[in-house]
Formats: C-alpha cells, sequence, structure tokens
C-alpha cells in the first residue's frame, strides 16, 4: 500500500495545483484561441465567404485524400489553378475518368503518376466548385511555413504557457505563506521570551507559578507525553486509513493504460496531422454501443494507394502488416484500452449522435496520441459526474422538447441529463 | 360482487390442506438448505471466513493486473452487419411437420432471439414455445459435425459417390420416409430424385390426422384440412381437440379464439366454448363449459350432438346409442341458434367420427363461414396406413432401401421398434437427422441437414399461403441442406437457393402483377417472409357427400355410452411436445400449463382413481406406476390431476428420448409404442390398460405447490358474462380500507409520496380472457433475458429461476366443501370439486410496483424505481440479503443460490455451459452472478434501445415498436406493454386512462384491477377480470 500511498500524495497534489489553475487555465486558452483566428481574413482578392464555404466542403470531401501542400493519396492542390484552367479542374472533380477517357494528357499523367487510382466523382454544384478553388486559391497564397505552424502548435503551445504560469503562481502563493508562518512564528517566540523575562523578574509570584514560568521547554519530553503520542498515532492511522481506501478505490481502474498494439498506428497522424474525421474509421459511433475498430477494408480504402509517409519510399512495415492481414485473412488483434466491465451498458450511439459529446470529451486529445492510451479513469463516479453536469442536447430533438416544456415550468436551471433519470440504475445496468 | 363463493387452489395439495404442502407453503423457500457439506466432518464456518478472507485478498491482487483483452474488427466489415446492432431476417420454422413464420433477431451473424411474423396469414404474428426455444436447438452441441458412413466420420464427396453407387445399383424398392412436406420447392427436389430413383414417397406425423383427411376425402372428395376460423365462431365445441394447446395450428388458433373472446364497452359478446374430452386440456381450461368423457363414448356424443342437431334442422337420424348429458343438449341448443356462426371440431383420429363432425358442420352451414375449403391446410399428409405398411415391408424384407427424411419413426412411431430391428439387414439407409438419434443410429449413411436457421427453404402451409425461410447464419457444421442432397443425387445442380429462387420466379412471379421485376419481387417477399398468391374467384365451398350412416355403425361398433375399465389417452403437450425438440432444455423445464410439473412425463389420474390404485401423493412426491396395454408397460409416476375424467388415465409423448442427447436422455419415458395401429389408423387413445402401483418413491418436479395466494380474494377476479353485460363492475373484488373518516379506496390513503413520470410510464394490461395459458411467453421471457435453466432437482428445491410463471389456478364452488358435515361429506364433495374444477390462467411477473415494498428493504438501494416507473434490480450492487425476495406479495424475485453458468453441476443449463450454447445469450443483458437476486425489468433492454432508436431519429416512440418480449411472443394478445403517458398507446386506451378532479390519472376500464390491491403497492400491471360465458345460475 506504500506505493498507493506515494502515488495518492503525488494525486492530491497535482489535482491540488490543478483546480487552482483551472480559471487562468480557461482565461488563456481563450485568449490563445482568439489568437489563432485572428489571421484568418487574409486574402483580399477573393470573396470570404465564398472561400469559408469553400473550407468546409473541402474538410469535408477533399481532406480524405488531399491536402493543400503535401501529396496525400491524390496530388497537393497548391497553385492547382494555375497549373489548369478551372473549367479543367471543375470536369476533373466531376468525373475524372471522362477526362482521363477524352485523352487528355496532363490528366492521363496524373493517372499513371498516382498508381492509376482513380477519383471519386463528386456531383458538385457550378457554385460550389467555384468556392472549392477560391479556398484553394487563398490557401496557395498564404506562405507555406505559416500555414503549417498556425494550424499544428497554436493551440498546443497555449496549453503548456498556460499551465506553465499557473504553476509558478502556486509555488509563489506557497513560499509566500512559508514565509508568513515563519515570521508569525519569530514573533511569537519573541513575545514569549519577552513575557517570560518580565515575570521571572516580577516578585510577587508564588511557588507554583514561579515553577510554571522557570519550566524549560524540552523536545524529549514533548515526544514522549500521551497527548503527542495519541496525536501522532491518530494521524499515522488516519492517512494509512485514507491512502488504504484510496488505493483500493484504484483497484481496477486503468486510467493511463497504454498497450503496445499491434501495429503502431498513430492517431496523431490520422486525426491529427491529416484530420480524417472520426466517424470515417469508427463507423458505429452515430448508430451503435460500439464505436468499432475499423476493419481491414476501412483501412486498405486509403491505404491501398499510401504505402509510406515522410517521403520515404518503399512500403513502411507497419502498413505491410495491413496488407498482410488482408491477404492472409487473419484479423488484426489490437490490444482493447477501453475495457468497461461488462455489468455497465454503454452506447456510443446514445452520446455521440444524441448527446452531440466530442469523441475528446471522453477520449482526451486523441488527435494528439501516437499510441493511445486511457484518458478518463472510467469509474462510475466519473460517468455519474458527466451526468450530473452535461446539459441535454435537445434541440431540434422532438423526443425531448415537451421534457424541457416541463423543466422549464419548474425550474431556471437547464435541463441536464440527470433530470431526466440518467442518474438511474437501470439506465447502464441490466 | 360474486353471489357464490368460489375457492381458488393451486392443486390438490392445498384443496385437502396436506399438512407437509402447508408447511412448505409458509416459507418462500424450503427449510432444507441442500448444499453439499456435512455438518461434522465437512467445512464449517471458520474455514469459511478464512477462505473468504484470503479469496478477497487474493481478488484484489489479482485485480490489480487488468488483463489483457482483444478487440478483433472483421477483415472485410460486411455492408448491412454492424458490431452491436441487431439485424432481423424473416424466416420460416419448420418443425417436423409443424410451422411458425419468424424473424429472426441476430447479433453480430448469430441467431439470439425468434419472434413471430406479424404479417404472415398463417400464424398470425404470434409464437410457441418450441418456436422460441428452436434458437436454442441451433447451438445444440449434439448436432451431428459431419456426415457419416457406417458410423464413422466422413466427408461429402465421399458420401455422395456412395450414395449414388448404393442407389445405381440397388435394384428393389427405395422409399422416402418424412413428416408431412409442405414446402413446393422440397416436394420439387424430392419428385426429382423419386423418379431418378423409381423411389416411393410416405409420410406420416407423430400425432396423426389420417382419420380427418380420410373423412374429408370421403365427404368432400378433397384428401386436406380446410381452414378453420375460430374468430368467425360464436359457438365452438370440441370433441378432444386441442386447437389451443397443440392441434394443427395452435398459434393461429390462439389468435383467432381470443379475439371472440375479448370484451369492451363496444363489444359486449363473446364466443362459447363447450370441451368433451378425457385429459384436462388448454382447451379444456379454456371452455366455459368441459364435460370429462371417456374416450371410448367419444364417438357416440359425436353421434348424439349430430342426432340433436338434425332434429333442428329436419335431417333425418343416424342410429346411435342414446348418451344422456345435458351439456351436450346445451351445445346443441346454441350451435343450433349461431348456426353458420358455429364450429366443432374434433382431435379424434378415426375416420368416422370426423365423417359425423362434418356431418354436423355441415348441417349447421360452417362451410363458407367458419371452415373455408378454399385455403386447405398442408401442414398434415401423415398416411397411417401408408407408414404402418411400409413398417411390415421393411420387417419382411420386400423393401431394399430406406432414407429417412428429418424424421426419427423408429422413435416416434408406434412401430418404431420394429421397424429399428429391421433397418440393419437394409441394403440401404440414411438418414438426413442432425443428430445420431433413434433412427440415424442404425442407418448406413447419415446425410445432416441444416437447421432451419441455417437454410433456405419455401413453405406453403395452407394452399396459396407461401413463405421463405432464409438462412441467419451459415452452417455451424459440417452439413448440408437436404434438398441440396437429393438434388445432387439426382444429378440435378444443387444449389438449393438458386433451384427455390427459380422455382418462385416461374410459380408465383409469373403470375402476378404487382412487380415487374423478378429481383424485386424476390426481395420483397424474402423481406416480408410470406408472400400470398392472389386470388382468382371465390371458389364454391365442395358439397358434402358423406355417408353418415356407414359412419353411424361404424361408431356405434367401436364405442359404448357407458365404458368400464382403465382407458389411456396419450398427448402432446405444450413444452416438450412431440419431442423433435426434447434436447432443449428450456422445453424440458418450462412446467407444463396444466400440470405445472417439468422434466418428466407421468400418468394423470383423477383423484378417485388415484385412491383406487392405492396413491399416496405428498408434497411432489409419487409413486411409480406400471401401466400395461396391449403386451406393452411403461412404468411412470402418478400424478393426480383434477378434471381427469373418471376411469381414463393420461400419458404425455415426446419423452423417453434414448438418442436425442444429453439433457433428454433417460428423461420420462417414450409413449409413442403405446399407440395402437390394430384398427389401420394411429389411436391414441387405448382401452383395456391396467395401471399397478409398484409403491416406487417418486419425486415429481412442480413449480405448482410455491407460491400460494393463502386464501386472499383478489388475486383472480372473475364472473359470468351475462352479469358483466348488466354491470361491468361484476366480479370486482374493490377492497375498502377503514378510516377516521369513513370507508375508502386503498389509493386515497397512502404513506407514499408517490413518483414523477415525466417522460415515459410503463404498463401492462393483461387480459386473463384472452390469455389461454399456453406458455410461449415464458420461452421469450428465458430467451431474451438469459434466464438460466436449473435442473430438475434444484426446481424440486423450488429454485426455478423464471422471471415470468403462468398461474394456474382451479376453482370450485367453496360452499359445496363448507357445507359437507363430516369428514367423509366433506373428503366426497372435495372429490366434486376436482373432478371438474374451472380453471384460470394467469401470467405473473414483477409488477413494476410504485410503491414496492422490495426498494424499501433493501439496504444497500439495490432495486431502486426509475423516472419511467420501472422497478430496477441492480445485480452489481445486490449482495443477496434477500429481504426484497421476502417483502414481496407476489413473489416474483428469483435468487441466484448458485453460479448457473460455466459450472459443470449444471450441464443441463447448455446455453450458459459451452461455448456453443452460449451464442444464444443476449449480449445485452447481464448474465447474473450466483447470490443475486433478479426478476422480471419489463426488458428494459428493448425499453431502452426503442427509446434510443427513436432519439436519434428526432422524434418520439411510437406504441408497438417498444414492447416486451412476452407481449411480443403472445398469439392471443393478451398481454399489452406500452407508455402509459402516450395517451394513444394500446395499454393506455385499453386501460382507460382519463384525468379526475385532482388531477390523478386514474383508470376507467372497470375490469382492470390489480393484483392485491389492499395492500396499495400499486402495480404498474393491470389484469382484467375473467369472464366465462356461462349461464347465470352456473357461475
Amino acid at each position: 500500500m506504500s506505493i498507493n500511498r506515494l502515488k495518492f500524495n503525488h494525486h492530491l497534489f497535482c489535482q491540488f495545483l490543478l483546480t487552482l489553475s483551472l480559471i487562468s487555465f480557461i482565461s488563456f486558452g481563450s485568449l490563445a484561441q482568439e489568437d489563432a483566428a485572428a489571421p484568418e481574413a487574409t486574402d483580399a482578392g477573393l470573396d470570404p465567404a465564398l472561400v469559408s464555404a469553400g473550407e468546409s466542403l473541402f474538410n469535408g470531401n477533399c481532406t480524405v485524400c488531399h491536402a493543400i501542400n503535401e501529396k496525400v493519396i491524390g496530388p497537393a492542390l497548391r497553385d492547382a489553378h494555375e497549373r489548369q484552367s478551372e473549367e479543367w479542374i471543375k470536369a476533373f472533380i466531376k468525373n475524372s475518368s471522362k477526362v482521363i477517357a477524352s485523352g487528355d494528357e496532363y490528366a492521363v499523367a496524373l493517372y499513371n503518376e498516382y498508381n492509376q487510382t482513380q477519383m471519386t466523382a463528386f456531383a458538385f454544384s457550378d457554385d460550389e466548385l467555384n468556392s472549392i478553388i477560391a479556398y484553394i486559391k487563398s490557401e496557395s497564397a498564404k506562405p507555406i511555413e505559416a500555414a503549417v505552424a498556425t494550424t499544428t502548435s497554436a493551440d498546443g503551445e497555449a496549453v503548456s504557457a498556460s499551465s506553465g504560469v499557473a504553476g509558478e503562481y502556486i509555488t509563489a502563493i506557497l513560499i509566500g505563506f512559508v514565509v508568513v508562518l515563519i515570521l508569525i512564528l519569530i514573533v511569537l517566540f519573541l513575545i514569549i521570551s519577552v513575557l517570560t523575562k518580565y515575570l521571572k523578574e516580577n516578585k510577587e509570584l508564588d511557588e507554583e507559578e514561579r515553577d510554571l514560568v522557570g519550566q524549560e521547554f524540552s523536545i524529549g519530553q514533548l515526544a514522549k507525553s500521551n497527548a503527542f503520542l495519541g496525536f501522532v498515532t491518530f494521524f499515522f492511522l488516519a492517512i494509512v486509513l485514507k491512502s488504504a481506501i484510496d488505493g483500493l478505490f484504484t483497484v481496477g481502474v486503468q486510467q493511463g493504460y497504454q498497450p503496445k498494439q499491434p501495429i503502431a498506428f498513430s492517431h496523431q497522424l490520422h486525426a491529427g496531422q491529416y484530420e480524417i474525421e472520426c466517424v470515417y474509421c469508427h463507423t458505429g459511433v452515430n448508430k451503435a454501443k460500439s464505436a468499432n475498430i475499423p476493419s481491414v477494408n476501412i483501412c486498405m480504402n486509403c491505404h491501398s494507394a499510401i504505402q509510406n509517409v515522410g517521403g520515404q519510399t518503399g512500403m513502411s512495415p507497419e502498413i505491410q502488416k495491413i496488407y498482410d492481414a488482408a491477404e492472409s485473412g487473419v484479423p488484426i488483434e489490437w490490444v482493447r484500452v477501453h475495457n468497461l466491465p461488462d455489468l455497465a451498458y454503454f452506447n456510443h450511439s446514445q452520446h455521440v449522435k444524441v448527446g452531440g459529446i466530442e469523441c475528446q470529451t471522453c477520449h482526451g486529445p486523441i488527435e494528439e496520441m501516437a499510441v493511445v492510451y486511457q484518458y478518463s479513469d472510467l469509474t462510475m463516479g466519473w460517468c455519474i459526474n458527466c451526468h450530473r453536469e452535461t446539459e441535454v442536447n435537445a434541440k431540434g430533438n422532438e423526443y425531448y422538447t415537451k421534457l424541457v416544456e416541463l423543466h422549464d415550468q419548474t425550474s431556471k436551471n437547464p435541463l441536464k441529463v440527470q433530470d431526466i433519470g440518467g442518474l438511474e440504475c437501470s439506465k447502464c445496468h441490466y | 360482487m360474486s353471489e357464490t363463493k368460489k375457492t381458488y387452489w393451486k392443486g390438490l395439495e392445498q384443496l385437502t390442506n396436506n399438512p407437509e404442502f402447508v408447511k412448505n407453503s409458509e416459507g418462500e423457500f424450503p427449510e432444507f438448505l441442500p448444499i453439499s457439506g456435512d455438518e461434522e466432518n465437512g467445512p464449517n464456518r471458520r474455514d469459511f471466513l478464512k477462505v473468504m478472507g484470503f479469496g478477497v485478498a487474493a481478488a484484489s491482487l489479482a485485480a490489480c493486473e487488468a488483463p489483457v483483452r482483444k478487440a478483433i474488427p472483421y477483415l472485410n466489415k460486411p455492408v448491412d452487419v454492424d458490431p452491436s446492432v441487431p439485424n432481423y431476417y424473416a424466416s420460416t420454422f419448420i418443425s417436423g411437420s409443424d410451422y411458425c413464420s419468424v424473424v429472426v433477431k441476430t447479433r453480430e451473424g448469430r441467431p439470439i432471439k425468434v419472434e413471430g411474423n406479424t404479417m404472415s396469414p398463417v400464424s398470425g404474428g404470434g409464437t410457441s414455445a418450441q418456436v422460441e426455444a428452436s434458437v436454442l436447438s441451433l447451438y445444440d452441441e449434439q448436432r451431428l459435425q459431419t456426415p457419416m458412413i457406417n458410423g464413422s466420420a466422413s466427408t461429402w464427396d465421399e458420401v455422395d459417390s456412395a450414395v449414388t453407387k448404393q442407389l445405381g445399383s440397388l435394384g428393389g424398392r427405395l422409399v422416402v420416409v418424412s413428416n408431412s412436406v409442405f414446402s413446393p420447392s422440397t416436394q420439387k427436389a424430392l419428385d426429382l430424385f423419386l423418379t431418378k430413383y423409381n423411389a416411393e414417397h410416405v409420410q406420416y406425423d407423430q400425432v396423426s390426422f389420417h382419420g380427418m383427411l380420410a373423412a374429408n376425402e370421403k365427404s368432400f372428395g378433397t384428401r386436406a384440412i380446410p381452414f378453420y376460423d375460430f374468430s368467425k365462431a360464436k359457438t365452438i365445441v370440441s370433441f378432444d381437440a386441442d386447437f389451443l394447446g397443440g392441434w394443427l395450428n395452435h398459434t393461429l388458433f390462439n389468435k383467432q379464439f381470443a379475439e371472440t373472446r375479448r370484451l369492451s364497452d363496444k363489444k359486449k359478446d363473446m364466443s362459447r366454448l363447450y370441451s368433451f374430452e378425457s385429459n384436462l386440456s388448454l382447451t379444456g381450461a379454456n371452455a366455459d363449459y368441459r364435460t370429462p368423457i371417456r374416450p371410448s363414448q367419444e364417438g357416440l356424443f359425436v353421434a348424439n350432438l349430430y342426432n340433436l342437431i338434425a332434429a333442428k334442422a329436419g335431417a333425418p337420424a343416424i342410429s346411435a346409442a342414446k348418451v344422456d348429458s345435458p351439456r351436450l343438449t346445451m351445445a346443441a341448443e346454441d350451435l343450433w341458434k349461431s348456426k353458420a356462426s358455429s364450429l366443432v371440431v374434433s382431435g379424434s383420429n378415426d375416420e368416422a367420427v370426423q365423417a359425423i363432425v362434418n356431418g354436423i358442420n355441415n348441417l349447421l352451414g360452417a362451410y363458407g363461414e367458419t371452415i373455408d375449403w378454399s385455403a386447405t391446410y398442408n401442414t398434415r399428409k401423415g398416411d397411417d396406413a401408408k407408414m404402418a405398411k411400409l413398417v411390415n415391408d421393411v420387417s419382411k424384407g420386400s423393401v431394399t432401401g430406406v432414407i429417412f427424411y428429418n424424421c426419427n419413426p423408429v422413435y416416434d412411431h408406434a412401430m418404431g421398434a420394429q421397424l429399428g430391428e429391421a433397418l440393419g439387414s437394409l441394403k440401404f439407409s440414411l438418414s438426413t437427422s442432425d443428430r445420431l438419434d433413434e433412427t440415424s443410429a442404425s442407418v448406413g449413411i447419415i446425410a445432416p441437414d441444416h437447421h432451419y436457421l441455417e437454410s433456405w427453404n419455401d413453405a406453403e402451409p395452407v394452399k396459396g399461403h407461401l413463405s421463405l425461410s432464409q438462412p441467419t447464419i451459415s452452417n455451424l457444421f459440417n452439413t448440408r441442406q437436404a434438398q441440396s442432397s437429393f438434388l445432387t443425387w439426382a444429378d440435378e445442380e444443387a444449389d438449393y437457393f438458386e433451384f427455390v429462387k427459380s422455382n418462385w420466379a416461374e410459380w408465383y412471379f409469373a403470375n402476378q402483377s404487382e412487380q415487374a421485376d423478378l429481383q424485386m419481387f424476390w426481395d420483397q417477399c424474402l423481406h416480408d417472409g410470406v408472400y400470398t398468391v392472389p386470388s382468382e374467384e371465390v371458389a364454391e365451398s365442395p358439397v358434402f357427400a358423406g355417408d353418415l350412416n356407414a359412419a353411424a355403425s361404424s361408431v356405434s361398433g367401436t364405442y359404448s355410452a357407458d365404458g368400464s375399465g382403465t382407458e389411456l389417452i396419450l398427448y402432446a403437450n405444450a413444452s416438450v411436445s412431440n419431442g423433435i425438440q426434447a434436447n432443449n432444455p428450456w422445453l424440458q423445464e418450462m412446467s407444463d400449463p396444466i400440470t405445472k410439473a417439468c422434466w418428466d412425463n407421468y400418468l394423470t389420474v383423477s383423484p378417485s382413481y388415484a385412491s383406487e390404485i392405492g396413491l399416496n401423493p405428498g408434497d411432489m412426491t409419487t409413486q411409480k406406476v406400471n401401466v400395461s396395454v396391449g403386451g406393452k408397460t411403461v412404468s411412470v409416476p402418478a400424478l393426480i390431476q383434477p378434471g381427469q375424467a373418471r376411469g381414463t388415465v393420461g400419458l404425455a409423448l415426446g419423452y423417453g428420448r434414448t438418442k436425442a442427447g444429453k439433457v433428454a436422455n433417460g428423461v420420462g419415458a417414450n409413449a409413442y409404442p403405446m399407440a395402437d395401429y390394430s384398427k389401420g389408423y394411429q389411436n391414441l387413445k387405448l382401452v383395456g390398460v391396467t395401471v399397478e402401483n409398484t409403491g416406487e418413491s417418486y419425486r415429481v418436479a412442480q413449480t405448482q405447490t410455491s407460491q400460494t395466494v393463502m386464501q386472499r380474494g383478489n388475486v383472480i377476479q372473475e364472473t359470468v358474462l351475462s352479469k358483466y353485460q348488466d354491470n361491468p363492475y361484476e366480479g370486482r373484488e374493490m377492497p375498502q380500507i377503514y378510516t377516521s373518516e369513513g370507508f375508502k379506496k386503498p389509493g386515497a390513503i397512502t404513506l407514499w409520496s408517490g413518483h414523477e413520470y415525466p417522460n415515459h410510464h410503463w404498463g401492462m394490461a393483461i387480459d386473463l380472457n384472452s390469455c389461454t395459458g399456453c406458455g410461449a411467453c415464458t420461452i421469450a421471457c428465458q430467451a431474451e433475458n438469459n434466464i438460466p435453466v436449473v435442473g430438475k432437482q434444484e426446481v424440486l428445491n423450488r429454485r426455478e429461476m423464471t422471471w415470468l410463471r403462468i398461474d394456474r389456478y382451479y376453482s370450485s364452488n367453496t360452499d359445496l366443501v363448507e357445507n359437507a358435515v363430516g369428514a367423509l361429506a366433506k373428503n366426497a364433495a372435495m372429490e366434486v370439486a376436482a373432478d371438474n374444477p374451472e380453471v384460470t390462467f394467469q401470467p405473473m411477473m414483477c409488477q413494476q410496483c410504485n410503491n414496492a415494498p422490495c426498494e424499501t428493504v433493501c439496504p444497500v438501494a439495490a432495486t431502486t424505481h426509475s423516472s419511467e416507473g420501472l422497478n430496477q434490480m441492480t445485480y452489481n450492487r445486490c449482495i443477496g440479503t434477500r429481504y426484497c425476495a421476502n417483502n414481496c406479495p407476489y413473489k416474483v424475485r428469483r435468487f441466484n443460490w448458485f453460479k448457473y453458468h460455466d459450472n459443470s453441476e449444471f450441464a443441463d443449463n447448455t446455453s450458459m455451459n459451452n461455448d456453443l450454447g452460449k451464442m444464444v445469450l443476449n449480449p445485452d443483458v447481464t448474465v447474473r452472478a450466483r447470490g443475486v437476486m433478479e426478476k422480471c425489468t419489463f426488458c428494459v433492454q428493448r425499453v431502452q434501445a426503442g427509446k434510443l432508436q427513436a432519439k436519434r431519429e428526432g422524434r418520439r416512440p411510437v406504441d408497438g415498436e417498444i414492447t416486451s418480449a412476452c407481449s411480443k411472443a403472445c398469439p392471443s394478445e393478451a398481454i399489452v406493454f406500452g407508455d402509459l403517458k402516450n395517451k394513444e398507446s394500446r395499454v393506455a386506451q385499453l386501460l382507460k386512462l382519463q384525468s379526475n378532479d385532482e388531477g390523478e390519472v386514474e383508470v376507467g376500464e372497470p375490469r382492470a384491477y390489480h393484483v392485491l390491491e389492499e395492500i396499495r403497492v400499486d402495480p404498474n400491471v393491470w389484469y382484467f377480470t375473467k369472464i366465462r360465458n356461462k349461464e347465470k345460475t352456473e357461475a
């Protein structure tokens, strides 16, 4: 249990730090976001509305295969409008196979360069195509380094800075406390010695009082006194007991669990750098209890074309494992990171589709994890706490309309999950 | 309030106040705790604590290191399969000669639940216990895993070459034996095979309809069974036809019958059912007037009824000895009153009796009304004479080869023993049986067929009404569709799917105009599971042309008005039925709706007969008796059955399997060999029976003697129709509680502050008038909620785990017994009461009380109330104090005395004790551990799933989309589940929910009541009074 005790103390300290730094964290965080948002309005030559419409279309449809500055499955699109006419680009997006079939030289070259991978046909309207091209133009106008730097580092730096500042505050406050306490002690000691000196000189004291005043302070005596021993024993037992109980509560809690996976798959790369939507691979989140670990055929949607990263050549040994699985027919045995006990029923679609909860709320900064670890402790207390605090995502969902009306008649607080039975046993246990 | 006082009793033990019964009934559980370990030498409490102490330490240490769990995704995810999302496929249950159109729920590609297909006009959307249990039979470990040649495992190539080689050089008669084949494509495949090898096809049914088929052939020129519509009948007379229990198409008959029994303020009329029978069957139990008769009288009763009707119709009488039965006269009056809205059915296999029944229906004008000849049943085609001849031919050696297509005649045919002996001498014998059963054990080649859940097939149970079977899982073992085997052997293209599809293209797609595209047509049929051939003009009902005088003289020769001696009636019960699925533990542990016994068959005897043979019954103890007839003897326990006709005894078929598998082998005795074929047809009603009490003590596991109602008057509330018509509140017991302000309704005074239900409020209405007690709901509940099977010994210990039980109460007139003076007279009066009691069925599950007594006593808050009116049971919180069970007035909480899963002591619990069986478990429901309480949850997993579906689609749930498993299974729609907050829901409509002056919601339906209303636990389950269509004076 001693290890647990240490852990616990450390844990408590961290918690203390975190709580105190929360306020500063939030304010700094929001400041940082504003900073990140600031350099948006750049290009004067393009309609900002058109660019932003194009951006959302681009992110929703194109990013699986394209990026502005680098090759993904398809070519990098920086300055695409300068390489070909807008009409050509539009025709190619609408039906690339038609363009290739027409014998267009550039298109055929492109087709062969990219392993004869056919680009999916998109039924965009001309306005939509214009907006996408406008977005490509606006992105192409930005300098390369700046574009990369702003997207990847702004948030991260803000977070580390804010927690650094908070930590300094705490230390300063603590040092201040200690200094004040020491000063108080010194002052008290001085007062006592002055008073004792005065009393000793006073002749009117009787025998008993004289003894009291003449008493010498002895640490040995103090250590042997019953009161002190009792006091120490009590504190010792209390601490042992508390850490034992806390230790028992952590049994089976796997927070931070980060097992080695059979394939060194990086969410940082896929979800972070390439910004692939979570749902693209985890197809169950919106309709099922299980989010689904992607099957090999989903991996192969992209990896049939992508065989390496970072400009290297040849087949990456990790990607080779997907090919091996597909060829041998033996599925990949991933190690489960999040293990809820069998007695608890959890449904992803309830939380993601109905509740509108972000994946990161429970899974943490998944887009920054090179190897996935369990971010939340996944204890019942953690679940319940969220159900107490979270408002029901009732907007636009007819299921909740009357419930909200009913709730608003009796309460000024927003409708929380706990108000519609979110704390009841049979919501998760049956 | 009813004027005559009735006493309700669960069994004779209670009626006679057997001291042992009284002692045991006082506690919920019996005193003894038969957990192994004796007091002196075995482990004692200290040892237990030591072990426990170590156990806790070890467990917490072990728990520190979490086991590595794998998540293995699909390699190629099928488009329509998402892990954790159930898929539903329409299919068709075919077992022996039985049929049901079903919808199969699959999870991750494995079937876990079978439910009724509401689109089917033939099975009506309900199921039966056998249908519900069939999903577990799929995962039976005893199924054959490979084809076999001469007792050793083989391959399909070897089988095919062996079969074609042997058949090519057979040189004698080849016969294919099967149960009734009603699949057109199967028949075509068989025909191709039969033509190729010049073979014959003989069909038989476990319980034969030969007599009816033969009579219909003579009366109407068609060897078929017409379509009965009980829902159109106002008067029904049944002569031992258990149409609610197991006769022909009981799932639909239950639905039709219930339609005539449902009452409301708009429909205050119901049908009247007369039953003349010997064993107390489900039909007899639901009859308004039940008359116990001897089988030897049956023919004369039918003939006398004919004469009574003929006298009214002015038709000539037939000569038959007169039987004096006031009930028969009454029945004739009622039949004549309702004329064409009448229906007379008989379960007799005697052609003459069936001919007279046809005559009666003809006089009444029932043909074209309640009996429809344009749609005939194909599910019973068995020809007893042909089958008997075949057995004799095989014995004589005039047959050289036999193929048993999915049938087991060595076990389930009376001449099975004879057939079994002769099989060895055949040049060629083959079986497509799914297991090494009594027949296939002695054949040369076994070519095991798929389970129906793995098969493509079609069916035409009723002429013009088609149905498709589709595989819901790829075959678990190296089996092959029998039809493919036949096609292979006939040198045809073996793909049975393509075969069925091309047949449908030719037979049905070509003759319809709604769908223009074949694929669209096929997909639609496959989606619906059923297809009805567009009917041409309504065919004229064939004219009755039976020779009644010949039938009458035959009847006079066979039957006598006053039989003597002992007569035996063999019957198929509602659980194990014909024994095909005997190795299914769910069916074995399902208590018989009438006797409430399980895990055995037994001789049902009347109370008076019991004393004649010196039976000394105790609490679930009895003696074994030797039953002999026609030189055959079986030794079975005797069980006293109130309502059993005097001088008769009953014995269930389907038991005594020797080679069905671990679960069924050795359970009960086989009654099939006792059936008599001396008259040329299967006769299950035997005369000249001797019963000898061996005195050997035997225990029969019954769920009956536990859970009594301790004389409380309002558990069952009932009345008769005429009184109900005058006053809809008739029969209601409305308890009043005395307060300082006078008498008040229990609801008006309460210590409880009540609950608010802002969102949903789940409730259930159970109509005792529609519930026929068939028990389909109990198996549905078992399958849905992962309820363990505990085995016979634990049922004897009163530890069955069923969440939903159907209480069966007998009732009789109290005055009769109470007014009798002296012990002898009292005994005599009790005998009268037990001779022919009234029966009421009451499904009993957790009542989800709003003021739940269990919730208040749980020390750890493991059972709590939800904001949707559910009484929640949280297993992971429960520490097993059992206070809740003690405090439950309905005794619906069940305690896990043992670990029933992964425990070789409970090997019969196959759904939890082997990897194959575990595939049937519902992944959304916890398998409970030892030491926790469990109970009905109102299928909370289905409620949650339904709500989530609605939320995802941004709408409120629609009534009917969320329903409990029991309600879904109920063929008679007696159980209605729904949201009481939704005013449009069926349950709210049935209960006529209305707000009173104080804004409280009250139930406006006069018939709706709570069981034990006076204790004001305020359940969310309402029962509707039982109304019998009896004359006022006989209530």
